[in-house]
């Protein structure tokens, strides 16, 4: 049996690909694993394969103005035009925007190339988590997102160095408000606690290290005009700065004028000086794409190696995740189906994977439309994107000892059921248009859907990450695919209903019939535990 | 921003956020709206029990035309029942019942059980799916429907479900079906209308919270932990288990555990209903009577496949009419049988029956007219392959029956229901 033990370190992944091999990649490399690119994949070998999810694209076009209705028409952005290019901004036109902005984020999940970027813009969304609520300002969330996209797989330190001074994360975490008479602690703390060192063990900066950052960052503020960020050297305050024990007692020389913002690159090199800012993005990226419990062994074998290859290579993050992903360790066994899928990957992973159909982009309003529908329903999970609970982000990403296992409570599991079901009785839609899970293309795609055992293995395989016991794929196919015929000699009731579908596919008696058993079957896969599990 | 108080509220025990965005409820309710909201005045306690006989039930080796002897044992000689051995029924002496069936023998002499007659519907399907679609739907055998006749009855009787359920009024399932997949019967215009409370062993352990993966394993932790949750979580699962767990004395009547399947579904729904749920309808499910081959031993035609199916449904029910009675609650409740259709009036060479058309449906319950409704099926003095049992009743008809005289739905919003007017029958 398979332990909770991890056996493997970091050695190189060498085993031949297998299906599941690359299943597993791609669920947590990426939303979910279509078909399509399971069966790209392994054509590749391991180390094409990360090339390849790895590789840079350029940035995507920006969202657009979706919303002009009877009750709102934005007189200075065409429909189908993108509003990012406006500073006109008002309660009203902020609102469609805001949900213009997230539609189109969570589109872009939908759509995604091979790649892990997308997957990467969420995880540093949680990391430098802003609230759009908050910021309340359209323009400002996108332009901060799309620096966490342009980031996303560069280098750490300049990322980190590009959000202090992000208008949307100045706003959100007071850096505004700051100036040399009162300077505001927010930022300077939260850059150490949860943005950088970290709360770990290793992590030991002091409360005089936290006012000491807050001095140094005053002088940053917003142009309320044009929403972009600038240095103000008559807020800054031009003191020497000295840190504890911690940071070697680093004293950062105060700088007058226009060079006081220099301080910024001091404070960094100061900080990412610190051995524990690369084990502690190597624990978090950990427990985002592995694992959440990081014990002893693993903390030995697997965070101090990768963060030594994190410092090696100056913080460029290709590198660490190379060596994870290429692992043997990231292979292992026992870290198949370990975790709970968060709802993104729910949501989007199942409109993936079954390959849900949305409206074109010459139907903008639908598409958005249907993608905020998506985007709602991930939400009302718990994961509204945009909008973290709070800066440190989802707590199933951080709150020991529950992790993941926060995603799933009395109240969004029944969500989560409700919205499997939905989308297989096409619940979800807007004009006329429905999101729906077509079973009868999804089940021609599987090896064999005529012999209803091997329909019912093939989709476990393709739904799952984890066997199902034989009993219950036994039950399944008496209860549900044979209506509780129960001998083996009734297999063929299937067979036969199915060949007559396929002989007459426009027959509608036969049509509703093997649709209802395979919405059934879907529905009934999708609403036990393990389609929890990625 | 305090986040620290955040956190501090709202770590581990997890996120309690406020129900928003929730698309789907709204939806469903300008869905729905356009039902008649008929309220709740005819809402009695009585309860409708469905047991669901999957196969295709061969209805003359259930209830045997003794009028006609010669043709029946002519028809089928390798599994025709001897005349000695089949069960008498008081005041039908034209019929009898199969020797397997005792206990359906004794409610019908004491006028707790009926049986209608050659039930089926106008051109009837010989596939057990689309003939088990139209059972469920309640439609004609040339129309696909999309809802089921009890989720129409329960949408109708019910309005605003499930958005404003439970309820006072109604803080139980409207339906429960003992199985893991609700039946189309109760699938409702936008929602179904049904709960499925799983296999009686899954359903014992919703009662004692117990957990089917034990894996020492990452995944297997993570298992056990969601399979909690979704016991804890259901909605109903509160009322559910208090009710289940109010009744600690059943019949003895009952078989042991696993030997009588449709016996431990029976004995979850005596529990459930005499521990107080308002659920209005149950359905349970036995199979397979599709017996094609070996239907009865040729030396001991009383013996075999079907002798042993419909001993299964008589002791069934005859433990659950006795477990009610010692639970007092068997004024309440009302059962039928029935399945997707007959068998053929002719037997095969294997040994066996294949798809046919109209069978018997048995009804009981301590408040029921008992007797035969409909005459025996005329059978041909010499039975070809293609002759089938003649439909007397359509289904229809048992359903209105039910849902007018048992569930006291007014007789307009029965043929809403069943979509259009069908005669009812002196069951009740």
């Amino acid at each position: 049996m398979e332990s909770t033990e991890a056996t493997t370190r970091l050695e190189t992944f060498r085993g031949k690909w297998s299906d599941e091999d690359v299943k597993h990649l791609l669920k947590r490399t990426m939303f979910g694993a279509k078909p399509d690119d399971v069966v790209h994949v392994r054509t590749l070998t391991p180390r094409k394969a990360l090339k390849e999810l790895l590789a840079d694209e350029p940035a995507p076009p920006p969202p657009i103005n979706n919303y002009n209705d009877n009750k709102f028409t934005d007189d200075e952005i065409m429909p189908g035009e993108t509003w990012t290019t406006s500073i006109n901004y008002d309660g009203t036109n902020n609102g469609r925007r805001r949900n213009s902005f997230k539609a189109w984020w969570l589109g872009l999940m939908l759509n995604q190339n091979r790649t892990l970027r997308e997957k990467m813009v969420v995880f540093w969304h949680n990391h430098f988590a802003t609230e759009a609520n908050m910021v309340d300002n359209a323009l400002m969330c996108y332009r901060h997102n799309a620096l966490l996209r342009q980031h996303a797989l560069g280098n750490f330190k300049e990322l980190v160095k590009a959000i202090t001074k992000d208008p949307a994360m100045l706003k959100y975490l007071n850096g505004t408000a700051s100036n040399k008479k009162a300077p505001d602690e927010n930022y300077g703390r939260e850059l150490q606690e949860l943005f950088t060192v970290g709360k770990g063990p290793g992590s030991q900066y002091t409360e005089a290290d936290v006012k000491a950052a807050a001095k140094v960052l005053t002088g940053f503020r917003n142009d309320t005009i044009t929403f972009v960020s600038l240095f103000d050297p008559g807020r800054h305050d031009s003191s020497d700065k000295t840190f504890s024990g911690f940071y070697q007692n680093t004293t950062i020389k105060g700088r007058r004028g226009p060079d006081g913002e220099q301080e910024l690159d001091d404070l960094l090199t100061m900080i990412f000086a610190q051995d524990e800012v690369a084990r502690f993005i190597c624990r978090k990226l950990y427990r985002f794409f592995v694992y959440h419990q990081i014990d002893a062994n693993t903390e030995a074998t697997i965070i101090t190696p990768l963060a030594d290859v994190f410092r090696a290579n100056n913080y460029e993050i290709k590198p660490v995740l190379c060596e994870l992903f290429g692992s043997q360790h990231f292979f292992e066994a026992m870290n198949r189906g370990a975790m709970i899928k968060s709802p993104l990957d729910y949501t989007v992973g199942l409109c993936r994977e079954f390959g849900i159909a949305f409206p074109e982009s010459t139907d903008y309003a639908d598409q958005y439309g249907l993608w905020l529908a998506v985007q709602n329903q991930t939400a009302a999970m718990q994961q509204n994107i945009g909008d973290p609970p709070n800066v440190a982000g989802w707590p199933a990403y951080y709150q020991e000892p529950m992790f993941d296992k926060l995603w799933v409570n009395s109240d969004t599991l029944p969500k989560r059921n409700v919205f499997t079901d939905g989308m297989t009785n096409g619940a979800i839609g807007r004009n006329g248009k429905k999101l729906a899970i077509d079973v009868l293309t999804f089940t021609q795609t599987l090896p064999n859907p005529a012999d209803p055992v091997a329909l019912i293995d093939d989709a476990v395989r393709r739904l799952y990450m984890l066997e199902l016991p034989e009993k219950d794929k036994q039950y399944i196919k008496t209860s549900i695919l044979l209506s509780g015929l129960q001998d083996m000699m009734s297999d063929h009731y299937w067979t036969q209903a199915w060949q007559n579908l396929t002989a007459k596919p426009d027959d509608t008696v036969n049509k509703t019939n093997v649709t209802r058993k395979l919405k059934s079957l879907y529905k009934y896969l999708m609403n036990l535990p393990q389609y929890q599990l990625t | 921003m305090k986040r620290r108080d955040f956190i501090k509220n709202t770590a581990v025990g997890g996120v309690l956020l406020p129900q928003f965005l929730n698309g789907f409820s709204l939806k469903a309710i300008a869905q729905t709206s356009l039902m008649p909201a008929s309220g709740h005045e005819q809402i009695n306690d009585r309860v409708l029990v469905l047991i669901q006989l999957n196969g295709g039930n061969d209805g003359l080796n259930t209830v045997i035309p003794v009028d006609q002897y010669g043709a029946y044992q002519a028809a089928r000689p390798n599994i025709a029942l001897p005349q000695n051995k089949v069960l008498k029924l008081n005041g039908a002496d034209a019929m009898a019942l199969h020797p397997a069936l005792a206990e359906i023998q004794q409610l019908f002499n004491e006028g707790k059980a009926g049986i209608v007659q050659a039930v089926s519907y106008p051109k009837p399907n010989f596939s057990h799916f689309r003939a088990t679609d139209i059972w469920m739907t309640g439609s004609d055998s040339d129309k696909v429907l999309n809802t089921g006749w009890a989720g129409r009855y329960l949408n109708d009787s019910f309005p605003g479900f499930p958005d404003k359920y439970p309820n006072e009024i109604m803080p139980d399932p409207l339906a429960i079906q003992v199985g893991s997949v609700v039946a189309s019967a109760f699938q409702g215009p936008a929602f179904t209308m049904g709960l499925a409370i799983s296999n009686p062993a899954n359903f014992y352990n919703l009662i004692e919270d117990k957990t089917d993966a034990t894996s020492n394993t990452r995944w297997g932790e993570q298992l056990a932990y969601l399979e909690k949750v979704s016991q804890k979580t259901d909605q109903y699962a509160g009322v559910i288990k208090k009710a289940a767990l109010s009744i600690t004395r059943q019949s003895e009547k009952y078989p042991a555990p696993g030997k009588n399947p449709l016996a431990d579904q029976l004995k979850i729904v005596a529990r459930l209903v005499a521990g107080g749920l308002r659920t209005k309808v149950y359905l349970v499910s036995t199979g397979s009577f599709d017996t094609h081959a070996k239907q009865a031993e040729p030396d001991d035609t009383t013996t075999g496949t079907h002798a042993q199916l419909l001993r299964r449904v008589s002791e069934a029910v005859g433990a659950f009419m006795d477990d009610l009675k010692g639970l007092n609650v068997a004024d309440r409740v009302m059962g039928m049988t029935f399945s997707e259709f007959g068998r053929r009036i002719k037997s095969n060479a294997s040994g066996g029956t294949d798809h046919g058309a109209a069978a018997p449906v048995f009804y009981f319950g301590n408040v029921v007219k008992a007797g035969v409704i409909g005459t025996n099926p005329q059978l041909p003095t010499t039975a070809t392959v293609n002759d089938n049992v003649a439909m007397q009743y359509d289904f229809r008809s048992v359903y209105a029956t039910v849902l007018q005289q048992w569930l006291n739905l007014p007789p307009n919003e029965v043929q809403q229901v069943l979509m259009g007017p069908f005669p009812l029958l002196p069951m009740v």
